[in-house]
């Protein structure tokens, strides 16, 4: 604990070794960031100032929006960026709901097999996504859901993953606090929704920051299940935009980068949140 | 007296409905119906009709050229990209977990590629891949080099895979990295530095055999993710490279059923268990390096 406090005043001696190592962080960071500076400053560029040679670094005006208002009013990234939005809103409201309950029943509620079902649900996680999602397409198919939002939706309506992380959570909180409510007259439902969603802020962060990033650039299953202009999400309508409108680099950075900011700003927010999601096991693809 | 009690037994199906009705369709249904369908032969997915039951499917997928073609590029693209980046990810982990100053800028510099879109980051780096116009051939041309012809020439373009497939999965590998450093205790440098120790001679005799059992789950979690490859092809070269010589397994099962018309299901459903199987054997291996270095935590 002295440890830490002492690391705020610590005053660093720069000897050879760690020049070097703030070197090496300063040359990784600057390989991590580059392809979103090019991103950025591509999608402000113009036609001429894209294709030169050598490559600017800066483009001419730093607030030049054509390609933006080229990307949301002659293409069509308004509607895509709405319907990114709304699948984002239907996954996370829905599965979010069922796996607060889940959570709850699995980690409080007592009922034959519990521990067995449970464990055995944790073993499906390594089932790979890619070949889950042959049938899932046919079931769409066969509720005539293929190419509309609720396709993006349904499918995600659970997560096992979030499940295992909430009712880790919810099984940290002592059980004395839940024998005190119950003797107050407090029911199950009143239990979970007043005491341990509030108490469980931090892991509701979590997965739902975690739902949202996969949502957001999910590109595989949209690809698959939609096709129509009017139900592309962001991803697959990009990925359409390039295919048909040929090399137009500044475009397609302009409407990269509209795919990438929200999540940027997100990432900036909470990127407490993020990281110990993700160090726990990663995310789907 | 008697409702009560029935109204407790059956409180957590209730609060389990939704998520037991969801998961059994799209993830329970999904795995058994994918293993059924890869012993069905000739198996008509409009009617449901089938001819036999039998290993057809997979003698066909096996003796297939294009998913060996796949198989030979995706066992290619994990010996590539899972060495390099767990190499890379060792020595950035290990000096993130240092004090440094601008820890929020690194962590957020390194952290970034996690959270934002495949495909949109991906064009960014096509944008650079470009060989006339793209900055990477421009810092080749200092080198003396005439740059290559990076995604449209079929003996170049499996290393722009690679290296946006590792460039796309050392922020993972370095945060699984770190909380394993976070576990070591601080008392082994104390006294290694109490002996006079010089920090290369650290790296390599306390961190890196300490960090071993991390290594080897990132090894194994990356060959995992890196099988699986597919995405990446959509960005970099609008599918799998030129006139298919980039080939995957996930990309041969999404051709079998998406692509081909009428979908060969039976095929791909058999390339899908397949896939099952060596991430089984993977996640199985997994499990016992766990359980080893939970062992070796006790030891010590």
């Amino acid at each position: 604990m002295t440890e830490k406090k002492k690391t705020r005043k610590y005053r660093e001696r720069l000897t050879f070794g760690r020049v070097l190592m703030y070197v090496v962080l300063f040359i990784g960071a600057v390989i991590a960031l580059f392809p979103f500076y090019w991103m950025i400053t591509g999608a402000l560029k113009t036609v001429s100032e894209v294709n030169k040679l050598p490559p600017l670094l800066t483009p001419g005006n730093w607030l030049n929006m054509e390609n933006f208002i080229y990307a949301f009013q002659t293409a069509p990234f308004a509607i895509y960026f709405k319907n990114s939005v709304l699948a984002l809103l239907g996954c996370i409201t829905v599965c979010t709901f069922t796996t607060i309950l889940a959570s709850y029943a699995f980690s409080r509620l007592r009922f034959p097999g519990r521990n067995t079902i449970f464990a055995l649900l944790i073993s499906l996680m390594m089932v790979p996504y890619e070949m889950i999602i042959i049938t899932n397409y046919r079931t769409i198919v066969t509720w005539k859901l293929h190419d509309t939002l609720w396709a993006l939706i349904i499918p995600f309506t659970s997560s096992i993953f979030y499940t295992y992380i909430l009712k880790g959570f919810f099984d940290s909180v002592p059980d004395s606090l839940y024998q005190a409510a119950k003797v107050d007259g407090c029911s199950d439902w009143k239990y979970l929704w007043r005491v341990m969603v509030p108490m469980a802020k931090s892991s509701l962060a979590t997965i739902i920051l975690l739902n949202s990033i996969a949502t957001w650039n999910s590109f595989m299953w949209p690809m698959i299940a939609t096709n129509s202009k009017e139900v592309r999400t962001l991803p697959f309508g990009l990925y359409i935009f390039m295919t048909e409108g040929g090399q137009r680099n500044e475009r397609m950075m302009a409407a990269a980068t509209i795919i990438v900011l929200p999540m940027i700003i997100i990432f900036l927010f909470t990127r407490k949140y993020i990281i110990s999601g993700m160090s726990r096991g990663g995310i789907k693809g | 007296m008697r409702k009560r009690p029935f109204s407790e037994r059956i409180k957590p199906l209730l609060y389990l409905l939704p998520f037991i009705i969801s998961v059994t369709i799209f993830t329970i249904y999904p795995i058994v119906n994918v293993i059924r369908m890869s012993f069905l032969e000739n198996y008509k997915h409009l009617t449901g009709a089938f001819d036999s039951v039998g290993l057809g499917n997979y003698q066909k997928v096996v003796s297939d050229p294009l998913f060996r073609q796949g198989l030979g590029n995706t066992v290619k693209y994990v010996l590539f990209v899972v060495p390099i980046s767990t190499a890379i990810a060792v020595v950035l982990a290990t000096l993130l977990n240092q004090r440094v100053r601008f820890q929020g800028f690194f962590q957020t510099a390194y952290f970034l590629p996690m959270v934002t879109s495949s495909l949109a980051v991906g064009l960014a780096w096509r944008f650079m891949f470009n060989d006339k116009y793209g900055i990477l051939n421009y810092f080749l041309s200092f080198l003396g080099n005439d740059g290559l012809k990076w995604l449209g020439d079929p003996s170049s373009n499996f290393y722009a895979l690679v290296i946006f497939g590792i460039w796309s999965i050392l922020p993972n590998t370095i945060i699984l990295l770190l909380s394993g450093l976070q576990n070591i205790d601080p008392l082994y440098y104390t006294a290694a530095k109490v002996d006079g120790a010089k920090t290369l001679r650290i790296f390599f005799r306390i961190t890196v055999p300490l960090l071993a059992p991390t290594i080897m789950l990132v090894v194994i979690i990356n060959s995992i993710s890196t099988f699986k490859m597919f995405h990446e092809l959509f960005p970099l070269f609008s599918g799998p490279g030129v006139a298919y010589n980039l080939y995957t397994v996930v990309y041969y099962i999404y051709y079998e059923f998406r692509v081909l018309t009428p979908p060969k299901y039976g095929y791909a459903a058999a390339a899908a268990v397949i896939l099952l199987v060596t991430v089984f054997t993977f996640t199985m291996l997994q499990r016992a390096v766990n359980a080893w270095s939970n062992r070796e935590r006790g030891n010590q």
